[in-house]
C-alpha cells in the first residue's frame, strides 16, 4: 500500500479548485438575474432564475435579424466540431497513408513541407483563404466554413508517426493474404489507428469548435452564427442605460462547455486505452 | 504442394555494391524441408524473402511449382509465411486472422470455416478462436500465425525464425509440432533460422549460408560429419568444432608438436578440426593445461590450451579433473582443412599405423 502523503493531496485539491472554480462561478451566475450580477459580482450560490435562463438563451430569436437562436448556434457550432474532425481524420490519415507506405518522389520533402505548415497559424492565410472561398462563391455555406481548414499537419504528423510503428510484417503478412493497399488501409490500418483516431478527434473538434475568427469572417448571414460568436453578440449590447445580459452570456458560455466535455468523456476511455494497451 | 527451385539466384540492393545474395542453386523436393542456417547477416532472411516475394530478385530464376514466379506478387505465388514475430492482426479474432487470407481470396463461406475448424483442431486452438491475440500466449500466437499459413493450403511454407521469440523450453517443444504437422502436411517447407539445433533438428536438408553464399547443403548429420568448411564446422554443432592450427610432415599430423596419426595428405600447415564430444581424457595423449569446466549435468564441457590454441573437451566421468591432462582422439575422427581457404581436406589416411594418442 502506498501511504498517503498529505501535502501530495493538497497540490492535488489545489489544482483542481483552480480548475473548477471559474466553471462553477459561470454555472452559478447563470442562475442569477443580471441585475444582481451588475450590483453584486459574480455567484457561487445557485439563484431562481436557472430555468428561464436557459429557456431563453436556447430559443430567443435574438440578432440583428431576430431569427438566429440558441439551438441554431449549437448547431452550427455541432457542424463545425464535427465536420472539422471528421474531415481532417479523413484526409490526414489519407495524406500519411501515401507518405508511409508509397515510394515516390519527394515524398520526404512533401512530409517536411506539410510539417512546417505546423508553425504557420490560421490567421497568416486567412486573407488569401477569404479570397479563395470568396471567387468560389462558398461564403455563407458549411463547405466555405469547413473545407479551406481541412488540410491538417498535426493530424498528418501524428498519424504518420503512428504508421510508421506498425510493424513491417504486418503488411507483409496482409500482402502474402491477398490484401491490396485498399483493402490493407480499410481492413487492417483504420481499425488500428482507431485510438489515434480518438485522439485526433478530441483536438480537432474542439479545434473546430473553439473556431472564432473564420466563421466571423466567411459568414455575414446570421443563420451560420456559432455559439462563439453568440456569446460575444450577447455582451455587446452597451446602448445607453442597458446592462447586458450577464446571466445569459454565462448560460450560453456553459452550453459551450456541454458538447466538448461530452467528447472528451467518451472518447477519453478510448485513448486512454489505445496509450494502456499496447497491442503487440 | 510443389517442388521449389532456385536458380542462380541473386540480390543486390539499389545502390549497394556487394551483392546481399549471390549465386543460389537449390532443387527442393515436394514436401522436403529445407532449413536455411547461418550467422545473422548472412542472407538468409532476404533469401526466403525474395521467394516470398517480398524483396525482387535481381538475378536468377525462383520457380515454385512449374511457374516462374520472379515477378508475380507475394499474394499470387501460393505461399504462406510465418513471421518471427507473428504479425497476426491484433484487432481481430483468433478466426478471423486465419480467415483473413481466404476472405481476400474469395473463397465460400463454407469452405472458410471447414478450414480454419480443421486447423484449429489440428493445433488445438478450439477455445481461443475468438479471442484478441493480445490474449494469448507467445506460444499460442505462434500457433496462430502456423494456423493462417495452414488454411491456406498453399505450395510452401516459409518460416522466418518462427521461433526466436519463445523461451527456451517452449521453443523445444514447438519445434516438435512444426516438425510433426510437416509431416502429416506434407508441405514443402523452407525455414530460416540462426540456432544451429534447430536447424539441425528439423531439416531433411540444411542449406549453411554465410555472407550470401551456400557454404554446404546436405542431410544434417552428413554437414556435422563432413563439414565443407572450417566455416560449417564452427557453425554446426556446439561447443563448436575446435579449429587448430597443425602441420603435416613426414606423413604424420602434428599438432605443437605432438604427433597425431598417420595420414597420406602433402606435407605443410593444416586446420585441424577436433570435436569436442571425439576427444576424450586418456592416461595419455596430447598435455592439455585445463582452464575451466562448465558443468552441465549430463556432461562436462573442459575448455584448456594445447601450447596456445584454445581447445574443448566433452568429458562425461565424475572424478576431479586436474589442472593437466592428456587427451586423444581416434584419427578417423580428425577434420581437416586448408589454412587459406577453410575447405574441407579429404583425410588419406594410412592404415594399420596406429598411433592415436
Amino acid at each position: 500500500m502506498q501511504r498517503i502523503k498529505p501535502f501530495d493531496h493538497l497540490i492535488l485539491i489545489l489544482g483542481a479548485l483552480f480548475l473548477i472554480t471559474p466553471v462553477v462561478m459561470a454555472l452559478m451566475s447563470s442562475t442569477q438575474n443580471a441585475i444582481d450580477i451588475h450590483n453584486n459580482g459574480l455567484y457561487f450560490t445557485p439563484g431562481s432564475n436557472a430555468v428561464p435562463t436557459y429557456g431563453k438563451v436556447l430559443t430567443h430569436r435574438g440578432g440583428f435579424t431576430g431569427d438566429v437562436t440558441g439551438m441554431r448556434m449549437l448547431m452550427n457550432s455541432m457542424i463545425m466540431g464535427i465536420g472539422f474532425a471528421v474531415g481532417k481524420i479523413v484526409l490526414s490519415m489519407m495524406a500519411a497513408y501515401a507518405l508511409v507506405y508509397f515510394r515516390f518522389r519527394f515524398a520526404t520533402l512533401l512530409f517536411w513541407m506539410i510539417f512546417t505548415t505546423l508553425l504557420l497559424p490560421l490567421e497568416v492565410r486567412i486573407m488569401p483563404s477569404y479570397q479563395v472561398m470568396s471567387t468560389l462563391g462558398l461564403l455563407n455555406s458549411y463547405t466555405g466554413l469547413i473545407v479551406p481548414l481541412l488540410a491538417s499537419a498535426t493530424g498528418t504528423f501524428f498519424f504518420r508517426q503512428f504508421f510508421r510503428s506498425v510493424p513491417d510484417e504486418m503488411l507483409e503478412a496482409a500482402r502474402i493474404d491477398g490484401a491490396g493497399p485498399f483493402k490493407f488501409f480499410i481492413d487492417i490500418l483504420v481499425p488500428l489507428s482507431r485510438t489515434m483516431m480518438a485522439a485526433i478527434f478530441i483536438i480537432m473538434f474542439i479545434y473546430g469548435w473553439n473556431q472564432y475568427l473564420w466563421p466571423l469572417l466567411m459568414t455575414t448571414d446570421e443563420s451560420f452564427y456559432t455559439l462563439m460568436r453568440g456569446i460575444k453578440s450577447i455582451l455587446q449590447v452597451w446602448i445607453g442605460s442597458q446592462i447586458p445580459d450577464y446571466n445569459e452570456a454565462f448560460a450560453l458560455a456553459v452550453l459551450a462547455m456541454l458538447p466538448p466535455v461530452t467528447v472528451v468523456v467518451i472518447f477519453q476511455r478510448m485513448f486512454i486505452k489505445g496509450l494502456t494497451e499496447s497491442d503487440k | 504442394m510443389a517442388h521449389l527451385s532456385l536458380r542462380n539466384v541473386g540480390k543486390t540492393y539499389a545502390g549497394g555494391t556487394q551483392a546481399a545474395v549471390s549465386g543460389i542453386d537449390i532443387e527442393i523436393a515436394d514436401g522436403e524441408f529445407i532449413v536455411l542456417v547461418g550467422p545473422s547477416g548472412c542472407g538468409k532472411s532476404t533469401l526466403l524473402r525474395m521467394v516470398a516475394g517480398l524483396e525482387t530478385t535481381t538475378e536468377g530464376e525462383i520457380h515454385i511449382g512449374e511457374r516462374l514466379v520472379n515477378k508475380l506478387d507475394p499474394a499470387e505465388r501460393d505461399i504462406a509465411m510465418v513471421f518471427q514475430n507473428y504479425a497476426l492482426y491484433p484487432h481481430m479474432t483468433v478466426r478471423d486472422n486465419m480467415a483473413y487470407g481466404l476472405k481476400n481470396r474469395g473463397e465460400s463461406k463454407t469452405t472458410i470455416a471447414e478450414r480454419v475448424a480443421e486447423a484449429s483442431r489440428m493445433l488445438e486452438l478450439g477455445p481461443y478462436l475468438d479471442r484478441k491475440p493480445r490474449a494469448l500466449s507467445g506460444g499460442q500466437r505462434q500457433r496462430v500465425a502456423m494456423g493462417r499459413a495452414i488454411v491456406r493450403q498453399p505450395a510452401a511454407f516459409l518460416f522466418d525464425e518462427p521461433l526466436s521469440n519463445l523461451d527456451a523450453k517452449l521453443r523445444v517443444s514447438m519445434r516438435m509440432e512444426i516438425r510433426k504437422l510437416q509431416k502429416r502436411l506434407g508441405t514443402t517447407s523452407l525455414y530460416v533460422t540462426h540456432d544451429q539445433l534447430e536447424a539441425m533438428t528439423l531439416a531433411d536438408r540444411l542449406v549453411v549460408l554465410n555472407e550470401g553464399r551456400v557454404e554446404q547443403i546436405g542431410a544434417p548429420l552428413e554437414i556435422y560429419r563432413k563439414p565443407a568448411s572450417t566455416f560449417v564446422a564452427s557453425f554446426i554443432g556446439a561447443p563448436a568444432m575446435s579449429l587448430l592450427d597443425a602441420r603435416i610432415s613426414d606423413g604424420a599430423i602434428s599438432l605443437e608438436g605432438h604427433a597425431l596419426a598417420r595420414v597420406g595428405n602433402a606435407s605443410g600447415p593444416v586446420t585441424l578440426g577436433l570435436r569436442a564430444e571425439d576427444l576424450r581424457i586418456a592416461p595419455q595423449g596430447i598435455p592439455l593445461a585445463v582452464e575451466h569446466v562448465e558443468e552441465l549435468g549430463a556432461q562436462r564441457i573442459v575448455h584448456g590450451t594445447i601450447g596456445a590454441q584454445n581447445i574443448a573437451v566433452i568429458e562425461v566421468g565424475e572424478a576431479a579433473i586436474q589442472d593437466n591432462v592428456h587427451v586423444a582422439v581416434d584419427p578417423d575422427k580428425l577434420h581437416l582443412f586448408d589454412t587459406s581457404t577453410g575447405r574441407r581436406l579429404e583425410v588419406q589416411s594410412q592404415p594399420h599405423q596406429e598411433m592415436a594418442l
